[in-house]
């Protein structure tokens, strides 16, 4: 039988906030000990809103502190963001997150 | 008048225990498998000091087994004196009374009985040594009386070949054999003539053929397929914030998969920020076989090794140019000399932990299990006594700030020792800790101190996901704590970290980021390893390594 996933929702808003500089991004496998990232364009009045469907309970507090520090990195606005977790720690969390954000970089306009 | 002092009751001892073993004694010295218990209880008296060779590699199993098979109203309460107690049977001993007291370095597998034993009564701890320090007190209050030992190959007069996995037997034997005890080793085959002498005849007493070859546990072979991205990310920071920063020439690997990313991006990103020949020279090292691709590429010119690893001899054979290997061609380890050489000719030690205190202690200790630390300690510390200098022991020296304290202006260098950790392990452990669990283990089995396996005055970099902080260059307790706090991520220890206080700890260099080290994350994939699976290392190898049957998945 499947475990049921949780699912987590955050929501963010940076100062002089840049536009998602995307349409569609999609980054990283479910693997596990991993997780994909499926970011995309949204109008949001400047916000960000990302979605987390994790298998793990408890770290509800540790994934708005990656989220925002990747958010508050980036500067980016406007996007929602969704997660599809397989048991990553933080620290594969901020590095494909990182990651994603080095293909955005390479795609142009956020810093 | 009194009578004169007999200055030669050992020998007499001596006498007495081996006339009482020699109806089992056949062609020389040479004992048949099925009479060695027997043997042993002629040998072996209660209280005797009794060491069993086995380390993190090789096993004495044989004669571990026939030990506990002893008759215990004549062999009991033993003071084993053994570098590990990795096999069941170590601990079995303690169960049914032949052993009653432990000095050792090294409990493996089997460091949740020792732990439960010592709550138990059953089993009296002297102390958790590394394994250099052991061997020490083998040669001043822990001399073994009676020894079992192990070997390749053995001939009737008592020579013994240990080759590859040489190990610890030298230190056993010379030991135990110059204060009148006595040797008995298991072969696992018997020869006119051995291959090499490694152990010299006169220095043994008993020659068994064991009914199966030695156990050997391949614990420095890691699978390339299971590193990870943030391994290689790490290893990147590494090669640039460290290897090169320092110019890291002589060096010892712990075990773990974040330094086997390190040799395996030697080829790949090392070659291509041109340090071939400038870092990764010369190694204390076991033959790890995710090393091979950095030797193919010429990167190594020596490495000398603690033991031997399983499936990689043919390969150090074919590499005598690296490896050191006896005029019979064969290699040789020695993990006396190479603890010795780790402890004071190499520039660095780098490592991996389960936990860092906030003041950067280090243990691989968990509340329930006595595991000791091998011989990570003894490269893991500033080797005091050390007076020869190299480029990166200087650096060092000259970037430990707090030196002046005791030194004044006199200069001095150091050893560099390195922590390098995710700061989440497995199953979401943080690795950056209030406490150690040691302190709950130092409780829990009684133990006088926490058992620690790098101390925070030691150490001098923690590499983590997040950046390097040079703790070296800190002044005084705070700004260390600081500094471990700034790599410490999304750890309770991490999120304590005042973000203010950790920029200004950026820009005196104390703290490096990925970022502030210039590393581009984009590239931090697998596809920067020298070899991606074992089959690939088989293939460097040009077939010469021949992985255990377990790691074989192709």
């Amino acid at each position: 039988m499947r475990k049921k996933l949780n699912e987590l929702n955050f929501e963010f808003k940076v100062q002089n906030p840049k536009d998602f500089p995307a349409e569609f991004l999609h980054y990283g496998v479910v693997g596990s000990g991993d997780m994909e990232i499926i970011m995309e364009k949204k109008p949001l009045g400047g916000a960000v809103k990302v979605k987390v469907l994790t298998p793990v309970i408890g770290f509800e507090e540790v994934w708005r502190r990656v989220l925002n520090r990747f958010v508050n990195d980036t500067g980016i606005a406007n996007a929602s963001i969704e997660i599809n977790d397989c048991n990553a720690t933080p620290v594969v969390g901020s590095l494909r997150l990182r990651q994603a954000l080095s293909e955005l970089k390479e795609v142009g306009n956020v810093q | 008048m009194s009578e004169p002092r007999k200055w030669d009751t050992r020998k007499t001892d001596y006498l007495e225990r081996m006339s009482g073993a020699a109806p089992y004694i056949g062609k020389g010295k040479v004992v048949a498998a099925p009479d060695t218990t027997k043997v042993l209880e002629a040998a072996i008296r209660p209280f005797d000091r009794v060491n069993i060779e086995g380390n993190n590699q090789k096993q004495a199993d044989f004669l571990a087994e026939c030990l506990k098979k002893c008759d215990t109203h004549r062999v009991h309460d033993l003071h084993m004196v053994q570098s590990a107690v990795p096999l069941a049977v170590h601990l079995d001993l303690f169960e049914v009374g032949i052993a009653r007291k432990l000095d050792f370095a090294f409990g493996g597998p089997q460091a949740g009985r020792v732990a439960q034993f010592i709550n138990e009564g059953k089993l009296q701890l002297g102390a958790i040594h590394t394994y250099l320090e052991l061997f020490a007190r083998y040669f001043i209050d822990l001399t073994p009386r009676v020894s079992l030992v192990c070997a390749y190959e053995g001939d009737a007069s008592g020579n013994l070949y240990t080759g590859f996995n040489t190990e610890d037997t030298p230190a056993i034997v010379e030991a135990t054999k110059f204060r009148q005890g006595i040797v008995i080793a298991q072969v696992n085959k018997l020869v006119e003539k051995v291959s090499r002498v490694d152990i010299p005849g006169e220095w043994v007493d008993v020659v068994v053929e064991s009914p199966k070859p030695f156990f050997l546990e391949p614990l420095f072979t890691r699978d390339p397929a299971l590193i990870t991205d943030t391994q290689v990310l790490m290893a990147m920071m590494a090669i640039d914030g460290i290897y090169a920063e320092y110019g890291i020439k002589s060096l010892n690997h712990g075990i773990g998969f974040n330094t086997a990313a390190i040799e395996l991006l030697l080829p790949t990103y090392g070659e291509e920020r041109n340090l071939k020949g400038k870092i990764c020279t010369e190694w204390a090292l076991n033959p790890h076989p995710t090393l091979i691709p950095a030797i193919e590429t010429g990167w190594v010119e020596t490495i000398h090794s603690f033991g031997g690893e399983l499936g990689m001899q043919r390969y150090c054979e074919a590499r005598g140019d690296v490896f050191f290997l006896g005029p019979d061609g064969t290699m040789r380890s020695n993990r006396a000399f190479s603890q010795t050489a780790g402890h004071y000719a190499i520039d660095m030690f780098i490592g991996g932990t389960l936990q860092i205190d906030k003041y950067g202690n280090s243990s691989t200790a968990t509340a329930n299990r006595v595991a000791g630390f091998g011989g990570a300690p003894n490269m893991g510390c500033d080797a005091k006594g050390r007076r020869h200098c190299t480029e990166a022991w200087l650096k060092c020296g000259a970037e430990f700030v707090s030196q002046s304290e005791y030194l004044g202006i006199m200069p001095r260098g150091k050893r560099l020792v390195v922590q390098m950790v995710e700061t989440f392990g497995e199953k979401m452990a943080p690795a950056f800790v209030d406490k150690l669990d040691a302190w709950q283990l130092a409780k829990n089995a009684n133990l006088p101190l926490p058992p620690v396996m790098i101390y925070a005055d030691d150490l001098t970099h923690i590499i983590t996901e997040e950046g390097i902080a040079y703790l070296l260059k800190c002044r005084g307790l705070e700004e260390r704590m600081a500094a471990i706090r700034g790599v410490a991520g999304f750890t309770d220890i991490g999120l304590s970290a005042k973000p203010e206080e950790t920029r200004a700890l950026r820009e005196k260099g104390i703290i490096r980021t990925v970022d502030d080290l210039g590393i581009d994350t984009g590239r931090a994939n697998r596809s920067l390893l020298a070899a991606k699976n074992m089959y690939e290392l088989v293939e460097w190898s040009g077939g010469l390594y021949d992985p255990p049957v377990r790691f074989r998945n192709w």
